[in-house]
């Protein structure tokens, strides 16, 4: 820091605020990155609790909530609504969207084999996937378009916009209140109780008069609405849409589901988190080419010493 | 393996068979044959069609005027679909065939790959649009030239930019780990390097597609670069001027011709504002390339598509390098093409010991109100 010999204690002060610095915007930049992810991780750590199948085709679900919101923000756009209109009307048309898409999905490729061997509606996802993402790229375009900024820079915020930008504040926030909603309605009300019983033994959920087939359904359609929003406020985020990016944030918001403990609501936010935040130290103190390698290396060594995640529950054998 | 080798042996012998069935002096007579190669089907024929129309117009206007010395022109197409190993078999077939002149390959890998076989028989081979630098720079292909600028050289287009007009001291390099944008900023390092005038202050490779690039943003910021240097596609591209705008960053965004598309502006929007992407040489002043462009309209009834005015371009040179030697003997030709100037679409060029066109490069844009203006 050009102290030279003299080591003072202002020349120790200036290097500490000036590492400090970088460190606080990199943990901001982690938290960001990890709160994109967990929006998306939520969802498949859902399903996954209620009928242990990992949905590969949520991802694409993120990407038609995406979608949709573009198509109603632009038309909204030319009509002159106000942003805050505009935000709320494309996210209520989004969630409402996807959520059909995600429940027809259900219908369609994954109850009829819901009795079938475990890798046949694997399979039957992963499917989904790709149809989801070709039949975009024909019904729609193969090109990037320009996702309009749907959340305004806030003058609050202008002092530290260089740290923390307003909608890096905004999905920080979202992610926390959707979090806790989840954990209240899976807490403490009555689908959220039916969802438990389903998830521990859906014989016996059957058994005691809970409809089975609905609160799957229910499961679905609050995986997708949370996906579509986290797709209007991600594709706000970045500017930028195609067919594409369902996929690949799918993998990452998968494994960060992974890393927390598939089928805990908590442990898929704290497994993006610890995802977004490795990711984002490993790019500023080492090297962006070695992100991936990082990330992965830590999922690697989590799942040697926890193999159900951070914060899964260890499976127990029915003997 | 073993399979692998014997299978490489037996393509060889093939090869030989059908050279040597072949009289080695068996094309003399009224035509002169040009070859011409490159995806013509599958799902890389939109860079290789617009040759084979370039090669069509310009031997019709050589033949209409009298052709070539007295001897009209015979085009001979042959699709290699951009494969190496199905190139071979083309430049093979084209040899056999009696071609004099080729022009294409289109795919730097498929030209690398047909080029022995051309060298052997003495054939003088143009491409329009394989941009690897090592097919002239490495000299194991005297026989080869093109009219399309290396991938090196809009490196150096975009480093002496930076340095000189710019009159910039600290650059940070970044690239999308692929092929293209990667080769690109190697390129753009080593002349910063060896410059001596700046300093590389950060040299990474972000993951394409990832959904957030503020670490990197913030890295740069940190390195105290005045200017950044992107290997790579528009999408990310896009990406990361967002974010530095999102982050408050000032630094100036540098970049290839992977990002000079309308995309990019679409996509950025107001971010775009200010960047710097480099590019083919604008031809639309050049009243030659009107002529070539509305011969294909007249023609085809369609618009060209890629390497159309190089191509036209590489005809028209290899037509004037044989008129003016007076013989398709490659040595002859040579000579031609170093010395003897032509004009064309892309500009009025020669080609320099290695094979590259010289006044065929290219130039910086800078993008203002939405349009990408080229710096003088």
């Amino acid at each position: 820091m050009g102290c030279g010999i003299l080591w003072n204690a202002l020349c120790f002060r200036l290097f500490f605020v000036v590492f400090m610095d970088y460190f606080i915007e990199l943990l901001f930049s982690g938290l960001t990155r990890g709160s994109i992810y967990a929006l998306i991780a939520l969802g498949y750590t859902m399903v996954y609790g209620i009928i242990g199948l990992i949905n590969f085709a949520h991802g694409e679900i993120y990407m038609i909530g995406a979608f949709t919101a573009f198509i109603v923000a632009t038309v909204l756009s030319i009509y002159g609504f106000p942003i805050l209109a505009i935000i709320v009307i494309a996210g209520v048309a989004a969630a409402v969207w996807s959520s059909a898409y995600g429940y027809t999905i259900e219908k369609i490729a994954y109850k009829p084999l819901r009795h079938a061997p475990r890798l046949s509606p694997l399979i039957s996802a992963i499917g989904m996937s790709i149809f989801l993402q070709n039949y975009v790229l024909l019904a729609q375009t193969s090109d990037f378009l320009p996702f309009p900024a749907l959340i305004p820079d806030f003058e609050f915020m202008e002092p530290v916009a260089h740290i923390v930008g307003s909608s890096d504040l905004v999905i920080l926030i979202t992610t926390a209140i959707v979090m806790m909603i989840l954990t209240y309605i899976i807490k403490f009300t009555r689908v959220g109780k039916a969802m438990r019983a389903t998830a521990q033994d859906r014989t016996m959920a059957m058994l005691v008069g809970i409809n089975v087939n609905k609160i799957i359904s229910a499961t679905f359609i609050i995986g997708s609405a949370l996906a579509a929003i986290g797709g209007l406020l991600i594709a706000s985020h970045i500017g930028q849409i195609n067919f594409y990016i369902g996929f690949i944030a799918g993998i990452k918001a998968f494994t960060a589901a992974v890393l927390g403990g598939i089928g805990s609501i908590p442990g898929a936010v704290l497994g993006s988190l610890v995802l977004g935040l490795t990711e984002s130290f490993a790019t500023g103190y080492v090297s962006s080419d070695y992100e991936d390698v990082f990330a992965f290396s830590l999922l690697v060594l989590i799942l040697i010493f926890k193999p159900s995640g951070l914060l899964g529950k260890a499976e127990t054998k029915k003997v | 393996m073993k399979l692998a080798l014997s299978g490489k042996f037996v393509s060889t012998a093939a090869c030989v068979m059908m050279a040597l069935s072949v009289p080695a002096m068996g094309v003399a007579g009224d035509t002169i044959k040009f070859g011409v190669a490159g995806p013509h089907s599958g799902d890389l024929a939109s860079y290789g069609l617009p040759s084979v129309n370039a090669a069509k117009i310009v031997a019709k206007q050589v033949n209409d005027a009298g052709g070539i010395n007295g001897k009209m022109i015979e085009l001979l197409i042959e699709d290699d679909v951009c494969k190496p190993e199905i190139a071979t078999n083309t430049a093979t077939k084209l040899a056999s065939e009696g071609a004099e002149v080729v022009l294409g390959h289109i795919c730097s890998g498929a030209t690398k790959a047909a080029l022995p076989i051309y060298k052997d028989k003495g054939i003088l081979v143009m491409s329009p649009s394989a941009t690897n630098p090592a097919l002239t720079q490495s000299g194991d292909y005297p026989n080869f030239f093109r009219t399309i600028a290396p991938d090196d050289a809009q490196a150096e287009v975009d480093v002496k930019f930076a340095l000189e007009t710019l009159g910039y001291t600290k650059i940070a390099v970044v690239h999308d780990k692929g092929d293209y944008g990667k080769g690109f900023a190697e390129f753009a390092k080593k002349f910063l390097e060896e410059s001596g005038k700046a300093e590389v202050v950060l040299y990474e490779g972000v993951t394409p597609g990832a959904v957030d690039y503020s670490a990197i943003v913030l890295k740069i910021r940190k390195s105290g670069a005045e200017a950044v240097i992107f290997g790579g596609y528009h999408p990310e591209a896009s990406k990361i001027v967002g974010q530095m705008k999102k982050k408050r960053l000032k630094t100036t965004f540098i970049s290839d011709d992977g990002v000079k598309d309308m995309t990019f502006i679409k996509v950025a929007g107001k971010n775009a504002e200010g960047a710097y992407a480099s590019g083919p040489k604008d031809n639309a002043s050049n009243p030659l390339s009107k002529v070539a462009i509305d011969a294909h309209k007249a023609t085809f009834n369609s618009d060209h598509g890629a390497f159309y005015e190089n191509a036209y371009s590489a005809m028209l040179a290899m037509v004037n390098a044989v008129k003016k030697a007076g013989s398709t003997d490659l040595a002859a030709l040579k000579k031609a093409l170093q010395t003897e100037k032509v004009d064309t679409p892309v500009g009025n060029i020669y080609f320099n010991e290695m094979g590259d066109a010289v006044g065929v490069g290219f130039s910086v844009y800078q993008v203002q109100d939405g349009k990408f203006v080229e710096m003088k």
